[in-house]
């Protein structure tokens, strides 16, 4: 059987990340957003702090964290492989990471037409 | 190395209209009030990657303190007389102009924008603002119907009470203007979180007219989203909700709002279409030079605008010809020292945000589209540790990431459309409806066309202008509620009826 691909990847920088908001936060979710600002950046909150719903798909794992986003803009990411990165910089949002002075972030790039084949499926909000 | 600036002096050297505290506190109450648990944060600019001043890291505690004196303050100002309350609005508003360039210089540094355009709009624009909302408030009535012979229903519209204002960062004081100057106008107190990228300017704002305002009325309570943000959005003591940003947050705000069932009004950007038709080059003459001009809008402020028009249309028949004349444009844009009032594009406003920009130059490639022009970070020599992107223009098609997502960087992607129908297959084919442009010599087209845009705005031969008196917001995920607009002050309005029976008789029910 073919390995699936899977559409959400995390850095290593982002899982240490990660692993500080745990401990101070207990379990996380993430849940890209969209638009204005700091749209397009991946909001982590405390799990279950940001309801989801019927419009939202879950696109796989990562370091421990279920990671979402609204299945409308789904339909326009779905052809790329998304990598949660982290960077120094003062964003705003409610994202749990702000105050440490860093913001997650991130990377893409475009399935090959094999991979095309053997994704990961995604799981309802 | 020593570089000598060619307009403004820098913030804090000698000479300098303006001098940054060391450090900032909370305004509540009428008084600078430090946050509660005592922490501050460094607010660096982009302009230089430095840090210029603290600002209070304020938790809970701190939006409890500000909502209780907003709550005491809300009975006396919310029966101010209408005339009274647009008088201090107007005094707000001369104040802002006398101070236009300490303003625009702050706001500079502490966003990053171009010296030029902060001077030219975000000032005199918030300053305008408060006197539209100082005019209307004046000729705002509420109605009287006759229900029958008897019975007449009268409403009067009353302010919410105590509202929170969630400010974003890519035009600080304006966008707090337009949240403020109608919520004190109908009559409201406020409780105001500044973007934490961009305290600043605010805070300046406050110290100029914190004795024009009665204490409470106006409360600025600095920090973070998670810390402070999240507590003002979720508390049950808030009348109403106004968040300007991105969509998750937008929702999680609602969320909270279900929770308190509070109004909300919301705006979240897009990804607004900049369209052009073939008559458009029917004449070499100024039209052609304005709607070059147009396609050149996407530059403004960097790109940090939620109408950013950052998709450009181009209708097939004229699109070499249209290209060659937009790539001069562009080429011509000038980047520099953002205190040069020449420096047309200044710095992103902040490091992750830099960062964000790069990631979608780098998506954009991968997914084939082609850079015409820039595509990569520019080195300010001026300031070689700030954030600065070259403009960019793309090619491709609008399924690509870059036209689909807003990058709030100075990046346009562009296709072509064959007709009509494709133009708004293309320009409806996205999440958002916030913004959109349309540029014609065709008056029948100009109409047909826009309205069917699904966006709060269409500028129709002009692209970028903000005037108080134009209603603001998006269709679609673009959000809920307008801004601008003497309609915005229903928004921070209740309707009050009374009904009325002058019959002395009894119903004859009991």
């Amino acid at each position: 059987m073919v390995e699936r691909v899977p559409r959400v990847l995390v850095t290593e920088a982002a899982k240490q990340v990660i692993d500080r908001l745990r401990e101070e936060h207990g379990d996380l979710m993430f849940h890209q957003s969209g638009g204005c600002c700091d749209g397009s950046a991946p909001m982590c909150f405390r799990k279950g702090d940001f309801r989801t719903g019927m419009s939202d798909v879950c696109l796989g794992q990562i370091h421990g964290c279920d990671f979402y986003m609204s299945r409308s803009q789904f339909e326009y990411w779905k052809h790329t492989q998304l990598t949660v990165d982290v960077t120094e910089g003062r964003g705003a949002s409610f994202s749990l990471e702000i105050p440490l002075g860093l913001r997650f972030l991130i990377r893409s790039r475009p399935y090959t037409e094999e991979e095309q084949n053997h994704l990961v499926p995604v799981e309802e909000g | 190395m020593s570089v000598t600036l060619s307009g403004y002096k820098k913030p804090n050297t000698e000479g300098s209209p303006v001098q940054f505290k060391p450090r900032y506190e909370n305004f509540i109450g009428g008084e600078w009030v430090p946050p509660v648990g005592g922490e501050y944060f460094d607010n660096p600019s982009p302009v230089d990657g430095k840090v210029f001043t603290r600002v209070p890291r304020s938790r809970k505690e701190d939006i409890d303190l500000a909502l209780r004196k907003a709550h005491q303050a809300k009975e006396k100002w919310g029966n101010t007389p209408a005339a009274k309350r647009s008088k201090i609005l107007l005094k707000i508003a001369d104040r802002i102009d006398r101070n236009r360039e300490m303003l625009a210089l702050s706001e500079t540094w502490d966003n990053g924008k171009p010296i030029r355009e902060t001077l030219a709009a975000d000032i005199p624009l918030a300053a305008d603002h408060f006197r539209y909302f100082a005019g209307v408030i004046r000729g705002e009535e509420g109605s009287v119907s006759e229900i029958d012979a008897q019975t007449v229903a009268m409403h009067i519209k009353e302010p919410v009470g105590v509202v929170g204002q969630i400010i974003p960062w890519n035009f600080p004081l304006l966008m707090a203007a337009w949240k403020l100057a109608p919520a004190l106008a109908a009559g409201n107190c406020v409780v105001l979180k500044p973007a934490e990228q961009t305290p600043a300017t605010i805070l300046l704002f406050v110290e100029l007219v914190a004795d024009l305002l009665p204490p409470g009325v106006l409360n600025v309570v600095n920090g973070f989203g998670p810390e402070a943000g999240q507590p003002l959005a979720t508390h049950p003591d808030v009348g109403k909700i106004a968040f300007t940003g991105e969509t998750t947050t937008g929702r999680l705000i609602m969320q909270f709002a279900s929770e308190n069932i509070k109004p909300v009004t919301l705006e979240l950007g897009g990804k607004s279409p900049n369209i052009f038709t073939e008559s458009v080059m029917a004449k070499d003459d100024s039209f052609l030079e304005k709607a070059v001009e147009g396609f050149t809008m996407f530059a403004l402020n960097q790109g940090e605008v939620c109408t950013c028009p950052s998709r450009a249309l181009i209708q097939e028949s004229i699109y070499d010809e249209f290209m060659e004349r937009a790539l001069r444009r562009v080429e011509k844009i000038r980047l520099g020292d953002p205190l040069d009032p020449q420096t047309m594009m200044g710095a992103q406003a902040s490091r992750d945000q830099f960062e964000k920009i790069m990631s979608y130059l780098d998506i954009g490639k991968k997914e084939g589209a082609k850079v015409l022009i820039g595509g990569e970070a520019y080195q300010n020599e001026w300031y070689p540790d700030g954030f600065y992107v070259k403009p960019t223009v793309f090619e491709g098609n609008n399924q690509m990431r870059i036209f689909q997502e807003e990058i709030f960087g100075p990046v346009v992607s562009v296709t072509k459309f064959k007709d009509e129908e494709e133009l708004l297959q293309i320009a409806n084919d996205t999440l958002y409806g916030l913004g959109s442009g349309l540029w014609t010599r065709d008056v029948h087209q100009a109409y047909q066309i826009a309205r069917k845009i699904e966006a709060g705005r269409v500028w129709i031969n002009c692209y970028h202008q903000y005037p108080a008196h134009a209603a603001f917001g998006g269709y679609k995920q673009s959000g809920i509620g307008r801004e601008n607009h003497k309609m915005m002050l229903e928004h921070y309005q209740q309707t009050k009826n009374l009904l009325i029976s002058y019959d002395q008789n009894p119903t004859g029910l009991f």
